[in-house]
């Protein structure tokens, strides 16, 4: 039996591993101590439980365990990196370089740089959703001190080249950050090999627990530091203080643990599933992939479907947790930002429905999915105004709309 | 975000959807909204041309739950009226209805804007002047 609805937005959260909830367990009551407790037993076996965490993600992502600094999130870790990065090399410079399509996270943080009187240029994506390598190399300058550009899209799934970013970041005296929360856990990253000087990443994304992730700072070659962005005990080498949140730093490491083990024959099923779920979707007619099918995670699947507006198309598979580029219940009634950066109209954008799979996604389920979203669509068709005028051979972009 | 129990009703089992032959006389056409909006509503009547009764009305609309409810609400109580009762329904009996929240309030603004454009469409093909542009005070 299907549980229902059939959850598909890994992207959005994973469900945790009972696994990692299992290592947790006993540090949220026998093993409760607090890890700066350095006086006595309790204490101690946090500390221990803290630094394994640390062993077991450095070995995920090839860094050494004292370059991890635990934070509650990708969101504070992000903030944490760009921001203290601006503050600690004010003096070098004061020129950030990111990207249009990244997270919220990083977008608004740099904004709030700007507002302080740092110069920000934000690089545009092809229709593809990567950036242009030469673009950046255009924007850096010896003012520049950070580069931030996310390794995979939140929306899309869209992997940008970042050892070749990193490269060029690298030549031009600058450190290069990376918001790798859709990434880590999914794909192969090498903080070493890829030149990564700063990431963020979290915890739930890969099957752990909400509120705790990490920031990945670079000790050798160069040695980095960032500064603080919340006073008090000095913990996490002065860099993020706040009691260790020690449970949920044991189900981060338990989870990178997991994944890494798993990964390879992980992702080669995920694919699959998706791959079939796509080629099975793409058999409707005016129907498109948004961004790389290349250089793309191996666990998501963008779908605009053209003529059935997305929040409408979301009602009629209400058996299916998804995402929808379509907003049309926020205030702003705007399609996502992320999309429009491809390239897409607007009504395309208004189309699209995001498909996350994760270790728990079935054949079962994705046969499902396919099932309930082609009837949608077809039914949604017959609906649409649109979808009659495109049959007719009405050339849509001829059309005065009475917009009001 | 929740649905009302009517709209997801409407949206099941669509009244009305379809198309009628807009080259008739009879038939008045009201195509409103614009697909980078996410909402095009397109709303028709058919006019019985001595009692001005909407004997038939039809939609297609693309859109959000709420939008399709709207103008699937709208072509039932279309249906009997006379053109000239057509034109009383506020877009707020439509709100009330379908119990739509603040957010969704456009989706009947959109459906009272179709019928306003199928009767007119109407009156212009039957020689009779347009109705004049009601503003909204939303």
């Amino acid at each position: 039996m299907l549980k229902l609805p059939v959850y598909l937005d890994s992207n959005a959260t994973t469900r945790m591993d009972n696994r990692v909830l299992e290592a947790m367990l006993p540090y949220f009551t026998e093993d409760f101590g607090n890890a700066a407790s350095r006086n006595h037993p309790y204490g101690w076996k946090a500390e221990e439980a803290i630094d394994y965490s640390r062993e077991q993600i450095a070995k995920l992502i090839g860094s050494s365990e004292k370059e991890i600094i635990f934070t509650s999130g990708a969101t504070e870790s992000n903030n944490l990196a760009i921001k203290g990065i601006a503050e600690m090399y004010a003096t070098k410079g004061n020129h950030i370089i990111t990207a249009v399509t990244e997270h919220k996270a990083v977008l608004d943080t740099c904004k709030h740089l700007e507002k302080q009187g740092l110069q920000v240029t934000y690089l545009s994506v092809n229709r593809e959703g990567l950036i242009d390598l030469e673009e950046l190399a255009a924007a850096l300058t010896p003012q520049t001190i950070l580069v931030s550009i996310m390794f995979a899209n939140n929306e899309i799934g869209v992997i940008q080249p970042i050892s070749e970013i990193a490269r060029l970041t690298h030549a031009a005296g600058a450190l290069f950050h990376t918001d790798a929360t859709q990434a880590v856990g999914k794909v192969p990253v090498d903080v070493e090999s890829m030149g990564i000087d700063l990431m963020s990443f979290s915890a739930h994304k890969m099957y752990g627990p909400k509120g705790v992730g990490a920031l990945y700072v670079r000790r050798k070659n160069p040695r980095v530091k960032v500064t603080a962005q919340m006073d008090g005990g000095g913990h996490e080498r002065g860099m993020r203080s706040g009691t260790l949140n020690v449970p949920g730093i044991v189900g981060l490491g338990k989870a990178a643990e997991i994944c890494q083990t798993e990964m390879e024959s992980e992702m080669k099923r995920i694919s699959e599933l998706r791959d079939y779920l796509e080629t099975s979707l793409l058999k409707l007619p005016e129907s498109y992939v948004n961004g790389s099918r290349e250089h793309r995670l191996p666990n998501v699947s963008n779908i605009s479907f053209k003529y059935v507006e997305g929040e409408g198309l979301m009602m009629g598979i209400k058996d299916l947790a998804v995402s929808s580029g379509s907003a049309c219940t926020s205030a702003s009634l705007e399609p996502s930002y992320v999309l429009k950066c491809l390239g897409l109209s607007d009504d395309l954008a208004h189309s699209s429905l995001r498909f996350g799979l994760s270790r728990y996604t079935t054949k079962e389920e994705i046969d499902f999915a396919i099932e309930c979203v082609e009837k949608a669509v077809v039914q949604l068709r017959e609906m649409s105004p649109l979808w009659e005028m495109f049959q007719d051979g009405v050339d849509l972009s001829t059309v005065q709309w009475a917009a009001h | 975000m929740a649905y009302s129990e009517k709209v997801i009703d409407h949206y099941s089992n669509p009244r009305n959807v379809g198309t009628l032959d807009k080259s008739k006389t009879e038939v008045g056409t009201g195509l409103v909204g614009a697909p980078e909006c996410g909402d095009v509503m397109r709303l028709q009547i058919e006019v019985d041309p001595e009692t001005h009764i909407i004997q038939d009305a039809k939609f297609k609309t693309f859109g959000c739950g709420s939008a399709i409810a709207s103008s699937s609400l709208a072509t039932e109580w279309l249906k009997g009226k006379t053109v000239d009762q057509a034109l009383e329904i506020d877009n707020m009996d439509i709100v009330e209805e379908l119990s739509l929240p603040p957010v969704k309030i456009h989706c009947s603004v959109l459906a009272e804007d179709a019928i306003r454009a199928a009767i007119n469409d109407y009156r212009i093909k039957n020689g009779l002047a347009p109705l004049e542009e009601k503003a909204h005070l939303h």
